[in-house]
């Protein structure tokens, strides 16, 4: 589908003349064992429309139950964010015809929202820390999925027909609204990737989703506007939908701030509407216009009596949180030593678990750094692969350092045997026996070698036994590469001066 | 013996069958030849289950044979009204854009009454979506009063109640949101009963309003309603407004109420439901009972709810707002009737509103509209968001009444039953018919009708008691007092004054 052209101004040129607005929202879909609303199952890929029954059919008769696993996710989520947690809400009901919507209306919340008036610190890769001040958090259901099938790649114009599975109607949702994000200047994609990232990571660390992007158990509307100072008033924004990857948050920011900008320069208006994100193109195009006529006339959900979390309940939910991202880093950081710069390195290479794993089997903290920062940094960069799919375990690492720290290789030989495990070798200790990696611990080799050394040069035999020790050097030189790098060094050197010594 | 059994209650039936003097087979068998013979001047029935009816009572009789008896109505069969969904057998809510729909699933109350050993014999007609008062809005037909074939026999459970008033069934599932069960009871010289908001589970009925719907019994006598409530009551995990406590006991109540003695119990006459509007036969019926009731014992006194004019309005804002959004799940895509465009793109859109446009009934379009506007924005404060106010206000007026009396009475209509189309094509008149019934289920009370009498024009009268929320047992143990004194009065029941209705 060709979109038709835009206008844009560059960046950089955009930010020095106009004030960037974010607002975020967030949807992520928890990882309750049923639906909002009825039993119905919520595992992934199931075969179309079997995860399902009367009530997220929206069959006639059928009434909604709240699923109360949801509403402590919803509330965990909500003290996450710093928010305060409704004494007593209600569900309200968003009216609109939709045929993945099986009522025609969405069982959301409106005015009465679980959670509101929280906060969430992100921090940027250099370290610097936004506060993004949350509006609400609030429970609602999902809409089931369209599949347009004829027609151009899938989209509903010109299609022959259309399915629609209902599997995903009904799973719990929680939406997150941010205030208006204000004072990120050019650093606006950066916040708002941060941001959502951020959220990613504690939705996973409260454990109420897998929060997994391309599945879309976490999905971003980002809306931006543009003032020409942060004096100014508002301007009008735009929501670009189901912005559904990290790098594509930063891509949209950036161009409706490009394309905004062009807008403004040119004397127009930007209209209020939403916009579709393009991931092969990273450009956004028109969707609906949003206007008065979008209508969907809320009102309280007669069906389901108002949830009423008691303080205790939410109190025992709080003292149950688990240790969130940021402090956890914190905590490690100090535990480990790391300097900032250090940690913030590890932070961005996404190696902090791996590090923690592989500091929990055994290995110093300065080990397990000088492991995955490194040799295993370099490599993952070269095969451009995450660091944690590298072919290696955390355990393995921590095998290996253990093996430099026997003395059975030294830190050379321990770089072949990284190469082996990675190339599918086996373990670490595998590997130095497959591949003969082992440091030669046994003195009889080590004798016959240095006797062959001394006797090929007799005269630093006898300096030696004169006294001069500087030469020693030469004669361990020898050793090892006659022993291909495989000897223990000291104990050469304690072995030839035994040998010369006589002793 | 098969030709006298549809006469009795069915208390008296189940009697019979517990006793083993007859089976259920042969109580379906009977009631089944009875809707054979008077279906055609009536049409109470939308689809009768003969088959599925017989097969429930083979079983229920092969319990009996193995000593089991699952419920004090075991064996007797029941009626329900085609707005409560029934597995395997058409639900259609009287309406075209449900013809033939086969729900996958019970209602909370089927599965009651199924495991309760109560064959049904069929789906009773209604308006349709149970919006009216007269079951002139069925897509199936009107169907007739007993009393009278001309005229209307209430609505919206016109079905239930005339089936029950002309011996077609016993038993009766009715659904109220502004009277649909009381008022066709009134006007059939039935006794129908609506429980406590959330005393019935609302799961499988097919919603109209649903801070206002309530399932309920239709029968012949106060016990049986009594009986059937203990039944389909209680708490149901499936619908979060049901109410998580036992009920009260109701049989005992209405045990209790039927040796007539009513000393003691403080009942409040409604000012604001009386005089004006009221037809004459029905305030001076009224009249008989209040002074039958003195005479058991009861203290009267008058009371005064001074919202309660307000009342219909209110309804006619919050019942069509709730609907518009009910609604709207017929659409053509998953169930029931699909209509494609005549012409031009065949488009979701396109295919929603030609469904819609060709399978509602006037009446449902014009709720639907109604309440799509009071939702919307700008009139939500004015509409939606003031007759919430009302509702309040008439909670609080039915609060402060109770505080003096232990029941409130009127009349359950202000007509008796008016003729075919005499009010079709006046709405407000039509609205009118519920004035006495609403303000129960604007506050969620428990309301009955029980006959008592017939007006001037020959037609029975119904008389309403109102209890406070969760006290059903006061309906009970005040409508049975007062039957008792109507049927000592007239040497038995008033549906025996009924005409005979020509037999096939």
């Amino acid at each position: 589908m060709a979109a038709a052209p835009v206008d844009l101004v560059d960046f950089d040129e955009a930010i020095a003349k106009y004030d960037p607005v974010l607002g975020i929202e967030v949807h992520v879909e928890l990882g309750t064992r049923t639906k909002m609303f009825c039993a119905a199952g919520v595992s992934f890929g199931a075969e179309p429309n079997s995860e399902t029954t009367p009530v997220s059919l929206g069959l006639p008769g059928s009434l909604p139950v709240v699923n109360g696993e949801a509403v402590e996710y919803a509330i965990r989520i909500g003290l996450a964010l710093n928010c305060k947690i409704a004494e007593t809400c209600r569900f309200a009901r968003k009216n609109y015809f939709y045929p993945d919507v099986p009522k025609n209306y969405q069982i959301s919340q409106y005015d009465e929202p679980i959670a509101y008036d929280g906060y969430l610190d992100v921090e940027l890769e250099d370290g610097t820390v936004y506060r993004v001040e949350i509006e609400r958090a609030h429970m609602e259901e999902d809409a089931g999925k369209n599949t347009h099938v004829g027609g151009d790649g899938g989209r509903i114009h010109g299609a022959a027909y259309s399915l629609v599975d209902y599997n995903r109607a009904g799973i719990p949702l929680v939406e997150i609204v941010t205030r208006p994000i204000t004072g990120v200047g050019e650093r606006a994609p950066e916040v708002a990737r941060a941001y959502v990232q951020t959220l990613r990571d504690i939705f996973r660390a409260l454990d109420v989703s897998e929060a997994r992007m391309e599945r879309g158990n976490v999905r971003a509307d980002v809306n931006l506007s543009l003032r020409p100072t942060p004096e100014s008033p508002l301007g009008t924004r735009t929501e670009t939908k189901n912005v559904n990857s990290f790098r594509s948050i930063e891509k949209a920011v950036r161009f409706e701030v490009s394309r905004q900008a062009a807008i403004l320069d040119a004397g127009g208006t930007v209209i209020q509407e939403t916009r579709h994100f393009h991931e092969d193109t990273g450009e956004t195009s028109s969707g609906r216009v949003k206007s008065d006529a979008e209508d969907y006339r809320y009102f309280p959900e007669p069906d389901l009596a108002p949830v009423s979390p008691s303080r205790e309940w939410v109190e025992e939910i709080r003292a149950t949180l688990p240790e969130l991202p940021a402090a956890r880093r914190r905590r490690l950081q100090a535990d480990w030593g790391y300097s900032d710069l250090e940690m913030r390195d590890v932070i961005n290479a996404d190696a902090i678990d791996l590090i923690e794993t592989t500091i929990a089997a055994g290995t110093s903290a300065a080990g397990a750094r000088k492991w995955w920062m490194g040799e295993l940094a370099r490599t993952a960069k070269e095969q451009d692969v995450a660091i944690a799919d590298l072919a290696i375990t955390p355990v393995q690492v921590a095998e290996l350092q253990q093996l430099v720290d026997d003395g059975k290789i030294n830190d050379k030989l321990a770089r072949q045997v990284l190469a082996g495990v990675l190339a599918g070798e086996g373990g670490p200790a595998q590997v130095v026996q497959d591949r003969g990696l082992e440091v030669v611990s046994d003195d009889g080799p080590l004798l016959a070698a240095i006797d062959e050394a001394l006797a090929a040069q007799p005269d630093i035999a006898d300096k030696i036994r004169g006294g001069n020790l500087g030469p020693v050097g030469a004669i361990i030189g020898a050793v090892m590469k006659a022993t291909r790098g495989q000897a223990d060094a000291g104990r050469v050197r304690e072995l030839v001066l035994e040998r010369v010594n006589g002793s | 013996m098969t030709s006298d059994v549809t006469r009795l209650s069915a208390a008296e039936q189940a009697k019979l069958f517990a006793s083993g003097e007859v089976s259920s087979v042969e109580l379906v068998t009977a009631h089944l030849d009875r809707i054979e013979a008077v279906e055609p001047q009536l049409n109470a029935f939308i689809h009768v289950s003969a088959e599925v009816a017989l097969e429930q009572a083979r079983q229920v009789d092969a319990q009996r044979a193995q000593g089991e008896i699952s419920s004090p109505l075991a064996g007797v069969p029941i009626a329900v009204k085609d707005i409560v969904v029934t597995k395997d057998v058409v639900t259609t809510a009287a309406s075209k854009i449900l013809e033939g729909w086969v729900p996958p699933y019970d209602a909370t109350i089927v599965e009651k009454i199924k495991a309760a050993g109560l064959p049904i014999l069929g789906k009773t007609n209604l308006d349709e979506f149970a919006m009216g008062s007269s079951t002139e809005h069925s897509a199936y037909g009107n169907t007739a009063n007993p009393w009278d074939l001309e005229r209307i026999p209430g609505g919206s459970g016109g079905g239930s109640a005339a089936a029950v008033a002309a011996f077609e069934a016993p038993l009766a599932i009715g659904t109220d949101t502004g009277g649909s069960i009381r008022q066709p009871a009134a006007v059939t010289g039935s006794v129908g009963v609506k429980p406590t908001y959330g005393g019935v589970s609302r799961y499988g009925l097919i919603a109209m309003a649903s801070s206002l719907d309530q399932a309920g019994p239709v029968t012949r006598t106060v016990l049986d309603s009594a009986l059937l409530h203990e039944i389909i009551g209680g708490y149901d995990p499936h619908d979060s407004t049901s109410i998580n406590e036992p009920l009260p006991s109701l049989v005992a109540a209405a045990q209790q109420g039927a040796t007539g003695d009513l000393t003691g119990v403080r009942i409040g006459v409604v000012r604001e439901l009386s005089g004006e509007g009221y037809q004459v036969g029905v305030s001076k019926s009224f009249e008989e009972s209040l002074d039958l009731l003195r005479a058991a014992g009861a203290e009267i006194t008058e009371v005064s709810c001074p919202h309660f004019p307000s009342a219909l309005s209110a309804y006619y804002l919050i019942m069509p707002s709730e609907a518009s959004s009910n609604l709207a799940k017929f659409d053509g895509m998953r169930f029931g009737l699909r209509v494609e465009p005549e012409d031009g793109p065949v488009t979701a859109e396109r295919v929603m509103s030609a469904t819609r446009g060709a399978g509602f009934g006037d009446e449902v379009k014009r709720r639907i509209i109604l309440g799509t506007y009071a939702l919307s924005a700008g009139y939500y404060d004015a509409y939606y968001g003031s007759a919430q106010k009302v509702r309040t206000l008439i909670q609080r007026d039915f609060t402060a009444a109770f505080e003096n009396v232990d029941v409130l009475v009127s009349p359950t209509a202000p007509t008796t039953a008016f003729k075919f189309g005499e009010k079709l094509d006046d709405p407000l008149a039509m609205y009118l018919n519920d004035v006495a019934t609403i303000p129960a289920n604007l506050a969620g009370v428990p309301g009955i009708s029980l006959p008592s009498g017939l007006s001037d024009d020959g037609l029975p009268v119904g008389f309403q008691i109102l209890a406070p929320a969760k006290a059903d047992d006061r309906l009970y143990r005040v409508g049975a007092a007062l039957e008792k004194a109507l049927e000592n009065k007239w040497g038995g029941p008033l549906l025996s004054q009924a005409p005979e209705l020509e037999v096939k």
